[in-house]
């Protein structure tokens, strides 16, 4: 008999996947006119009552602690990632009703696909136990394979779906090989039992499959030297799914590695993450400075944060897990806010994507180009916004752990990177325009989902307290 | 009185970012825009005057201070404070941006919104970080500054705009995040980003177990403050910003912008450093000194009015650089005043340039001569701000150099001979050029019915002149409030030395 609290434990999640087997369901029997926009709304719907379902679980300690068998815990640290990934879907899905409608894209399996891939991404943050961690990772993989090649038109996004789950395939199996071996070198495959093992000594097995797991998990957030299929990728897929992609899964891959890598306390991983993250940050960034394609310079640029994000792994226990937390809601907010600026300038096919078309675009469109300005600088790390205090915050983690080198390394990266996005606005601000790119007013659910972005970067950034107290509480309820 | 006590740092640095705040959502007309922005920082600068009126003169540290936690974990608060030194270039700044208001009245025409708009929060921004007692703040607002100038070069600006935002930002940007490294570096260690517990720790238990470290904290400050002073080899970006840089973009510049990177070398790396900075000062003085000869040079051949007057800025902050490394009451104090007097008359000086390239769309010397006879009351302030600019008694600019002169002597006499000609070079390039612009005939046709200043350009060049005078002839206004902040400042340095002596 399972006990009632459990099913609110699972609440977001069982909202979402109703909402998303509901929008599959009523799409085929809806009026072929009429449908988008009532999908759009259930599907946008879900995405907030799952928000509202997570607040709650915040507010009730009731619905927090194990459930399931001790397959899933909810904590204020599950939490952290579960608002990441309801305000991305719920963005995205915002963005999208107007892209699809410009580019002639069906609608119900879409949302469907979004709204089932966040249930992945929310049960991966909330996961305790190896096997249905992995079982969340592959729910959560699998809809972005699926959501790379929706513009199936077009040759460059089927190539990014087949490369994408060729290579992301892949990389499962190289997590499923690590969870085998670690349960070869415990008994267990629950991450408590797993940590109580570990303590009184580890073993090779248990390394391996430790450094087997960061290889899976590193293609997943596209850390270098696992970052190859990311411009690709980004390059093809449809932008608005880009947007979802570079923020939520990899926040949720992030809550995974951090309860692997600190609530198992698996040995030995410190030199690995520090090589990663140096590699990620260097890679990424000096990608970018030489792309003329904004997609592709911003995968380069999601890159270079995996990078940052990793640094505060290598730091002290608590204050480098909440700067890891802050850091990827900062960046969530920032990366989607971003994308979905580009998505909207690319207009139909998405042929404008070059940063040719962004010539002059603070006269063409002063509101959007203001706003993407605020995300680039964000990115960039100037005051004021979110990028600029997760910065902060996960560089002064490492300091404090005396990570010296670490830290110069990424304080000089983040001055390079400052270059390539300044070109950006250097082009919509200080060059003539462009009359071939045309110019679609903002729509209204655009707009909203824009200004959602821009509000929470300000945020963040102005009055990062309430946020930054949260993400130490999940920190602690992390390590505890 | 108390409560306005408290909050008039807050209220003066806020003013201008309301103001901008409000302005973003004014409708496009922009007359009103234009008369919006000054009347706000016109009401910030009345507001700010409320410092000097209620300082109290003669008191060491921090006044009007307020100090409120902001963020728990970092330990971050809102602080502010200022002592005499910070004080007046508070006071400079709300006193330049309504004059710049002014002067972009009618040049700035496109784009007149966002213009004003990025104004005001540059001046949020710059008094932000002469108020700020936090090291998170500081850098917080110190960042803050080189977006909207970044921004506004490259917007507003002349011909190779583009490059010289670019060069500005980045220059900037790379160098200050060794400052950015430094800064954390200390809060690891301290726990805290308060000026003063970061200053009692570096005196305290620092004192030995950052002893490794001292020097590479020191320089991290120093490369920041070096690159926005600047200091001789870095200062490439400086005339190429200035040059392209709207009249507006170029006063706050020169007048403002330069003057956080003295200040920064005076309240960081003299207030936390003290012993590295006597230590390292040799060299630093020697960059500066190279800077005065060097830029005094250098703008006696410029063919440009604005790249000239640029040069003339590397030799004059050389000034303020020699007399902060001096470790002499005079010397700082000088420094201080230098700071002071060189935003008012080099702040002069660009307005004068941008109103003549209203009139004839060019800053080449050679297309001028003979001005004097078709503007008369154009040249009368400008041979002011030069004889201002080049240190004539009586006038601004000599009190600071006089004193810095003295103070180099005292420290050392080399520093004081070699620096004193630069005095020397500063009366050859200016009285040159205004020979060649405003004496002779009138050579191009063009020239000969140029209109004189109207009403607003006077309006915005009186204050000007005025504070040039008053600077001159009353400096004790000024130096009362500077004098115990130095005093201060040194006494800390000569302290840690005798400690240091004593060992």
């Amino acid at each position: 008999m399972i006990p009632s609290a459990d099913y609110l434990r699972i609440l977001p999640e069982l909202i979402l996947v109703v909402a998303g087997v509901l929008v599959m369901l009523i799409e085929p029997v809806l009026d072929e006119h009429n449908d988008r926009r009532s999908i759009f709304l259930l599907a946008f719907a879900g995405t907030i009552l799952a928000i509202a379902a997570t607040v709650y679980q915040a507010l009730d300690k009731g619905a927090q602690g194990l459930g399931w068998f001790g397959m899933v815990r909810v904590d204020s640290f599950s939490i952290c990632f579960h608002l990441i990934v309801g305000f991305v879907a719920a963005m995205v899905i915002l963005a999208s009703f107007e892209y699809l409608k410009a580019q002639n894209i069906r609608a119900g399996e879409y949302y469907g696909l979004i709204l089932l891939g966040s249930v992945g991404m929310m049960l991966m943050s909330s996961a305790v136990e190896l096997v249905l961690i992995f079982i969340a990772l592959e729910i959560s993989s699998i809809s972005t394979y699926v959501l790379a090649g929706f513009r199936r038109r077009a040759l460059g996004s089927v190539e990014a779906s087949i490369k994408y789950f060729l290579l992301g395939s892949f990389a499962t199996a190289f997590f499923l090989y690590g969870v085998a071996l670690t349960y070869g070198a415990t008994g267990s495959t629950s991450i408590y039992p797993i940590a109580a093992v570990l303590r009184n000594g580890a073993t090779p097995l248990a390394f391996a499959g430790m450094a087997l797991m960061f290889v899976g998990l590193g293609f997943k957030i596209a850390s270098a030297p696992f970052h190859v299929w990311t411009p690709d990728v980004y390059e093809g897929a449809p932008a608005p799914i880009v947007a979802l992609m570079s923020t939520a899964p990899k926040a949720a891959t992030f809550a995974v590695l951090l309860r692997i890598l600190f609530a198992a306390s698996e040995p030995g991983w410190f030199w690995i993450v520090w090589v990663s993250a140096v590699l990620s940050m260097t890679i990424g960034n000096l990608g970018a400075l030489v792309q003329n394609n904004v997609k592709r310079m911003l995968a380069y640029s999601s890159i270079a944060h995996a990078g940052y994000l990793l640094v505060a792994f290598a730091a002290a226990k608590d204050i480098g897990i909440s700067a890891a937390i802050f850091y990827a809601a900062s960046y969530a907010v920032m990366n989607v806010g971003a994308f979905i600026v580009i998505s909207h300038v690319a207009g139909h096919g998405e042929r404008f994507v070059n940063i040719e078309d962004y010539s002059g675009l603070g006269r063409r469109a002063p509101t959007l180009a203001a706003i993407l300005a605020v995300f680039l600088l964000s990115l960039i790390g100037i005051p004021i916004t979110g990028g600029f205090f997760a910065k902060f915050y996960v560089f002064s983690a490492a300091l404090q752990s005396n990570l010296v080198g670490l830290t110069i390394i990424g304080v000089i990266n983040s001055a390079i990177a400052a270059y390539y996005y300044l070109r950006v606005i250097v082009y919509m601000y200080m060059r003539e325009p462009r009359t071939e790119t045309p110019m679609v007013p903002l729509p209204m659910t655009v707009g909203f989902s824009l200004a959602a972005g821009v509000v929470a970067t300000l945020y963040l950034g102005v009055l990062p307290n309430r946020v930054l107290e949260y993400a130490l509480a999940g920190a602690r309820a992390l390590v505890k | 009185m108390n409560t306005l006590n408290t909050w008039i740092l807050t209220l003066v640095t806020f003013i201008p970012l309301f103001g901008a705040v409000l302005l973003f959502f004014f409708p496009r007309r922009d007359r009103d825009i234009r008369v919006f922005a000054f009347v706000i920082s016109l009401l910030t600068f009345v507001l700010s005057l409320h410092l000097p009126v209620h300082f109290a003169r003669g008191a060491a540290g921090f006044q009007f201070e307020m100090d409120v936690p902001w963020i728990s974990t970092p330990n971050i608060h809102y602080h502010l404070g200022i002592d005499g030194v910070s004080m007046w270039l508070v006071v400079l700044t709300t006193f330049l941006t309504p004059l710049c208001v002014l002067i972009s009245w009618h040049s700035v025409h496109d784009r007149v919104k966002e213009f004003f708009v990025l104004m005001l929060l540059l001046e949020t921004a710059m008094i932000g970080v002469f108020v700020a007692l936090d090291l998170f703040l500081f850098y917080f607002f110190w960042e803050g500054t080189l977006v909207p100038m970044a921004l506004l070069i490259g917007i507003y600006g002349h011909e190779r705009r583009v490059y010289a935002a670019v060069k500005f930002f980045l220059y900037t940007m790379v160098a200050s995040v060794f400052m950015l490294a430094a800064i954390l570096w200390l809060y690891a260690h301290v726990g805290s980003f308060q000026f003063g517990d970061v200053q009692a720790w570096l005196r305290g238990p620092g004192a030995s177990e950052a002893a490794g470290a001292m020097k590479w904290l020191f320089l991290g400050f120093f490369v920041a403050f070096a690159v926005k002073v600047p200091i001789f080899p870095l200062h490439t970006w400086l005339p190429d910003a200035h040059v392209e840089a709207p009249t507006a973009g170029s006063v706050l510049l020169a007048g403002v912008l330069l003057k956080m990177g003295t200040y920064g070398l005076f309240r960081f790396n003299v207030g936390l450093f003290p012993e590295e900075s006597r230590h390292n000062a040799p060299w630093i003085v020697a960059l500066a000194i190279i800077g005065i000869i060097y830029g005094a040079l250098v703008a006696m051949v410029q063919p440009n009015l604005k790249k000239l007057i640029a040069y003339s800025s590397v030799s004059h902050l050389g000034f303020v650089v020699l007399g902060i490394f001096s470790f002499t009451q005079a010397g700082m104090v000088g420094a201080v005043y230098v700071m002071l007097a060189h935003g008012v008359s080099t702040g002069a000086l660009f307005m004068l340039a941008g109103m003549i390239h209203d009139r004839r769309h060019t800053f080449e010397i050679s297309e001028y001569g003979g001005l004097a006879t078709p503007m008369p009351v154009y040249s009368t302030f400008f041979l002011i701000i030069t004889l201002a600019s080049i240190g004539l008694p009586l006038l601004n600019g000599f009190i600071g150099e006089f004193l810095v002169l003295s103070g180099a002597f005292q420290a050392r006499k080399l520093w004081g001979i070699l620096a004193a000609t630069g005095v020397i070079w500063s009366a050859c390039y200016m009285l040159w050029l205004y020979q060649r612009v405003f004496f002779g005939k009138v050579k191009v046709e063009a020239n000969r019915t140029l209109p004189d200043l109207d009403l607003r350009e006077r309006l915005a060049l009186w204050p000007m002149a005025g504070a040039a005078v008053l600077m001159g002839v009353l400096p004790l206004v000024w130096i009362s409030a500077i004098d115990p902040a130095v005093k201060d400042a040194l006494g800390n340095a000569a302290q840690l030395t005798m400690q240091v002596m004593g060992r």
